[in-house]
């Protein structure tokens, strides 16, 4: 297992980086844009959420907020559409971090079913701001300067740019998860009162994590935003975006690294095909809901999780029936 | 601003708040007992809403009598989704599946309802919802006055229910300590079945009244559950009386603020205030201070 688990990485990021040279149609890149987004982005939420327990339904806050980050610098500093823009991302990641200390500063006080709730209103306080505030050019949007690349590519260089992020996102949580940062965070998810008795100063280390995960929200946001050429309050500040990260990590499996990455890969895959498939978008609604459901309900530990313990499982059947085996019980004898 | 609108803002923001109470104190009663937060409260109130426009519409039942029908529905529905759903849900996790468990629902239902009844906006339609009566120098539709008289009675009976009954007060055993009540010998499950099944129920009364005094269709439910998590948080998640005070201020204040300000910024002082409110007292209004390590 262990020699196997760096090549079955390394062939999975090897078929990301061929897919935009095999797969030249546009309608599919665009497809792989949005499912490498949302994979960073899942992938950031779990960091913080994952391995704290403390779920958060207002990532779109960060989202949001680093599309328009995007949409305003390039407008007011008026600069020309193309590769440039991409110098924003991380500017737009930042300013998402630094949105993020007094949202976690406020959010974070309470434990976490309220957390959760407190993230929704939160969430609804910017986007309602975003509608009425009069810098954000209201619920008419902000078109950016428009990109100059041809129709038949112009989605692949976003697509690099969004693996990028989702490598980046990944090495970060992984690099967590093996500090004695990520242990702290773990620790506070499995009794946070223990954790603090035990002297992990919990109230920073959970905004620490929460600051950090808000950074890959905002670059998903700056380059949506570039992507889209223009924004909408409706569109970037969308509550079905916090839903989707989160049930994309418990689909995948809450909590570990390559479940983030499979959830937000299945399910954005499918859900663009779904909604491309389906003009009808009620119909849409239900079956999403249902396969929704049926995920949680069957797998209400992820994917990852179920997979490793059906193959474990079989692992110890074989065992077993070896062991009944007559010429095997002979030996023991 | 003239000092009638304000008079207006404040009586509409009792009446509908008183409203809001019953809904909310279903939504908390279910978070109580059960530790379930109902994403889905928010559709229910407008599945019960177009329930009631269906009897009117199609079957000419008054909205009022029609509750007889709609409320048991409702019930049967928590129930069905109590034993079906929500007694799957274990784990340290649990709650958090349940917001994902009861968005899902949710999405199903608006899927649904979008099919059967189209986006377009409705209203519900009756005599009392068109004709006014004077207070205080202003009009107001008889639905304010009427839905307001429900809420009451049917808030009234819940606490009558929960405060002066044997299986009141098993509930309220369930909402302190579940353990606690399981070893004196509550059955705690079926608690929870019919628990939930009254918080869904009461979204039907609170569904017709609203679609009475709203324009709605399905995507309204994203403000409705919005709105109704925060007067729950801000009364302290689990706390009935915390919920019922908690709505009637809000919406009052939301309404006074629309009249004093402007309509856009309603909605945002709902949840400014929540933000306030949190970063003074973590807990809520009334919150137990245990629910800090829930």
């Amino acid at each position: 297992m262990s020699k196997a688990k760096p090549t079955a990485w390394g062939l999975g990021l090897a078929v990301l980086i061929l897919f935009p040279i095999i797969e030249t149609n546009p309608a599919w890149t665009s497809i792989g844009v949005l499912t490498l987004m949302f994979m960073a982005c899942t992938t950031s939420w779990n960091m913080f959420s994952g391995y704290s327990g403390y779920v958060s339904l207002g990532s779109a806050i960060f989202f949001g907020s680093g599309a328009y980050t995007m949409a305003l610098v390039s407008t007011h500093a008026h600069m020309a559409g193309g590769a440039a823009l991409f110098w924003l991302i991380p500017l737009a990641g930042l300013v998402a971090m630094v949105i993020a200390v007094p949202v976690g500063a406020i959010a974070l006080r309470v434990r976490r079913h309220t957390f959760v709730v407190i993230t929704i209103a939160l969430f609804f306080v910017f986007q309602l701001l975003a509608i009425n505030a009069s810098f954000t050019g209201g619920a008419a949007g902000i078109y950016i300067p428009l990109i100059p690349w041809g129709a038949s590519y112009y989605n692949v260089p976003f697509y690099y740019v969004a693996l990028g992020m989702v490598i980046f996102a990944t090495l970060l949580s992984a690099a967590v998860r093996r500090s004695r940062f990520g242990l702290q965070l773990l620790a506070i998810r499995d009794d946070e009162d223990r954790a603090l008795g035990l002297g992990v100063r919990v109230t920073a280390v959970k905004l620490t994590g929460f600051t950090m995960s808000a950074f890959t929200f905002g670059m998903a946001g700056a380059l949506y935003c570039m992507l889209q050429g223009q924004i909408y309050p409706q569109f970037v500040f969308d509550p079905t975006f916090d839903i989707t990260v989160a049930l994309m990590a418990f689909l995948g499996g809450f909590g570990t690294l390559l479940g983030p990455l499979l959830g937000g890969l299945i399910l954005e895959a499918s859900q663009q095909y779904l909604t491309q498939s389906f003009s009808n978008g009620s119909l849409y609604l239900i079956l999403f809901g249902v396969l929704f459901l049926l995920v949680i309900l069957f797998m209400p530990q992820g994917i990852v999780v179920a997979v490793s313990q059906w193959w474990n499982g079989r692992a110890q059947r074989r065992e077993l029936k070896a062991t009944r085996d007559p010429a095997a019980v002979g030996a023991h004898t | 601003m003239n000092s009638s609108a304000l008079i207006h803002a404040v009586l509409d923001g009792v009446l509908t708040g008183s409203v809001y109470a019953l809904m909310a104190t279903g939504l908390t009663l279910i978070f109580g007992v059960m530790n379930i937060i109902n994403i889905a409260q928010g559709i229910l109130v407008i599945l019960g809403a177009y329930l009631s426009y269906t009897l009117s519409v199609h079957f000419g039942i008054d909205l009022f009598v029609g509750l007889i029908i709609t409320i048991p529905t409702l019930f049967v529905v928590g129930v069905v989704v109590e034993r079906v759903f929500m007694a799957r849900l274990k784990g340290p996790e649990r709650t958090s599946m349940s917001i994902l468990v009861t968005y899902a629902i949710s999405l199903i239902i608006e899927g649904a309802l979008n099919m059967i009844y189209s986006i377009n906006i409705v209203q519900l339609k009756a005599w009392y919802v068109d004709k006014s009566f004077p207070i205080f120098g202003i009009y107001l539709p008889y639905i304010y006055l009427f839905g307001f008289i429900l809420a009451v009675v049917l808030l009234a009976s819940l606490y009558f229910m929960l405060y002066r009954t044997r299986f009141g007060a098993s509930i309220r055993a369930s909402l302190a300590d579940q353990v606690a009540a399981a070893l004196v010998g509550i059955n705690v499950k079926r608690v929870s079945t019919i628990c939930f099944g009254l918080g869904i129920a009461v979204t039907a009364a609170g569904g017709m009244v609203y679609g009475a005094t709203n324009a709605f269709n399905a995507s309204t439910s994203y403000d409705l559950i919005s709105r109704l998590l925060t007067i729950i948080v801000l009364g302290g998640m689990g706390s009935l009386g915390g919920a019922l005070l908690a709505a009637i201020l809000m919406v009052t204040l939301g309404d006074v603020v629309a009249v004093v300000w402007s309509p856009i910024w309603s909605s945002p002082t709902f949840f400014f205030v929540l933000v306030i409110v949190l970063s003074l007292r973590p807990q809520g209004l009334f919150g137990k201070q245990s629910a800090r390590v829930a």
